[in-house]
């Protein structure tokens, strides 16, 4: 039995972390909720795709104020994983606009979010610059 | 096609903190404030449209009718995020443009004195063991570990996207937008606050989401505003007085974004409004250049230069150059927010998109005292609600 859990059901922990999204097969659009159809073409088959695991910080915010239990400042983004926009924080990196930038390089990288009564861990994910 | 709709009367209520009203007593002095504007009485109403978000499912405009007038009239209560008060004016638009009815009331208020930062929703309830909940098969709440769902950290990637396409969208310019809607309410004695601030002020005030600081942030406050419409024939049997400061509304538009990439990762506040947009100007037969003023959805600094751009205002990529110019203040080629904006005026979500047009159309009349933009004929109001959902009225003066 595994000791660690996904935050989200399309974070796959197994092998090399990454993300995977719903993909529309008829137009080829990509989500990460679960689907009713397809909001861009109607279409109501998806199947599961790889997400690329580098990317450009396309948007970034420095969150100061932020929900009770969420360390702050942290650094919130969207993410164009070549071609398919993620949203993620921007981790291992001080919360700081001198060292964030728009256009920056990143990569997925996996973050702990607690363990619990059953000891088992949650693993969450964000970007960590690549260079 | 159908016939114009005008504003024949319209109220905006003081802006600011009001602890001894309740949301009731704002909407009833502005809704009476427009019904005296336009010289009628609740009876010559034939639809009232409500906006109210805080008690969304209480029925605010029945609750309105039983302290105004209860004449039996259907009432529409709407919801649309901030676009609320835009889309209670566009029912009422819609209901004389049907010709259902040959008077229509609009109202929107909003009591938010007090509340802190407006959060998203995905706040699931956490057991003592992980187990996936939702759409995301979360195990954990996701605002602030995977990104932020509040709204001045939502505005300010909006805008730093705007920097990473084009580029010149600094810290520092974002602040001076701020500079110029703060120094434009100082003329403006129903606004929330009217109060000059320096760019180093702004910048070095508490930070809330990099680089929105507090002053580049709407003022939750409380406020209501109220417009009588009436189609065109209908006005032309009223008197002479009221026909002259009647108000043509030349475009009345509401969208919703499309599907584009990744809007469903960070909304997408761009093509809805420049949709809007384009549609209104098609409708009102005027452009951009033809505007003597602006009253955009400045809810964060961050969001009023990319509408610069949606709006059209300025080239496509070209909003920093376009603010950089003096343009958008009061006294430059297209006066943007001379109210004071959201940041200063306030925003009390459901009366923004009525106390928007309320701010267009005082200029129109002539009637907007020390911050009047002289010889101002056509105007345009903006507002966007996250979800998403976008209003644009042009108004005209009458001729
Ligand atoms: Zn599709």
């Amino acid at each position: 039995m595994s000791n660690r859990v996904p935050l989200v059901d399309y974070l796959v922990l197994d092998g090399e972390p990454h993300l995977t999204a719903r993909e529309c097969t008829r137009c080829g659009a990509r989500y990460f909720d679960r689907r009713n159809a397809c909001a861009a073409c109607e279409a109501d088959t998806f199947h599961t795709v790889d997400v690329a695991t580098e990317g450009e910080l396309r948007a970034f915010t420095i969150v100061s104020f932020a929900a009770p239990g969420i360390p702050v400042p942290f650094v919130a983004g969207v993410v164009d994983c070549a071609g398919t926009s993620v949203r993620a924080n921007v981790v291992n990196v001080p919360a700081d606009p001198r060292h964030v930038r728009v256009g920056m390089k990143v990569r997925l990288a996996t973050v702990t979010v607690g363990v619990d009564a059953a000891g088992v861990e949650a693993v969450g994910f964000g970007f960590e610059p690549a260079s | 096609m159908a016939e114009n709709v005008w504003i024949l009367g319209i109220h905006m209520t003081k802006f600011g903190k009001h602890p001894e009203l309740d949301t009731v007593d704002l909407g009833a002095q502005a809704a009476i404030g427009a019904l005296s504007d336009a010289g009628l009485r609740m009876r010559d109403v034939g639809v009232l449209a409500a906006g109210n978000l805080m008690q969304a499912a209480a029925s605010f405009g029945q609750q309105l009718q039983k302290q105004i007038g209860q004449t039996g009239i259907p009432v529409f209560n709407v919801a649309n995020a901030c676009a609320t008060g835009a889309t209670a004016l566009r029912v009422a638009i819609m209901a004389i443009r049907a010709g259902e009815t040959e008077v229509g009331l609009a109202v929107g208020v909003e009591k938010l004195s007090g509340a802190g930062l407006l959060a998203g929703g995905s706040r699931v309830a956490q057991s003592d063991t992980w187990s996936p909940r939702g759409r995301f098969g979360a195990v954990a709440a996701l605002d602030g570990r995977i990104g932020t769902e509040t709204m001045p950290g939502v505005f300010a990637q909006i805008g730093l996207e705007y920097d990473h396409k084009y580029g010149g969208a600094t810290f520092e310019l974002f602040a001076r937008i701020s500079e110029k809607n703060h120094a434009h309410s100082t003329l403006n004695p129903l606004a929330s606050y009217q109060k000059r601030f320096s760019v180093e002020q702004i910048m070095n005030d508490v930070m809330i989401a990099y680089p929105n600081t507090r002053p580049m942030c709407s003022a939750n406050c409380d406020g209501a505003a109220a417009a009588v419409v009436v189609s065109e024939s209908k006005l032309r049997t009223l008197s002479l007085e009221q026909q002259r400061r009647a108000v043509k509304i030349s475009a009345s538009v509401l969208t919703s974004d499309p599907w584009q990439e990744a809007c469903q990762v960070l909304p997408d506040v761009n093509t809805l409004t420049r949709a809007a947009a384009e549609q209104a100007y098609e409708q009102a037969g005027v452009g951009p250049e033809d505007l003597d003023l602006v009253e955009l959805h400045d809810c964060f600094a961050t969001a009023e230069l990319v509408h610069y751009d949606n709006l059209k205002l300025c080239p496509t990529g070209g909003a920093v150059d376009f603010f950089n110019s003096g343009a958008t203040w009061r006294d430059g080629t297209t006066p943007v927010n001379v109210s004071g904006g959201l940041e200063s005026k306030g925003h009390p979500v459901s009366a923004t998109g009525i106390a928007n047009v309320w701010e267009i159309a005082t200029h129109l009349r002539g009637e907007a005292g020390d911050r009047q933009i002289e010889g101002a004929r056509v105007g345009l109001a903006h507002v966007i609600g996250l979800g998403s959902a976008c209003g644009v009225h042009i108004l005209e003066k009458a001729v």
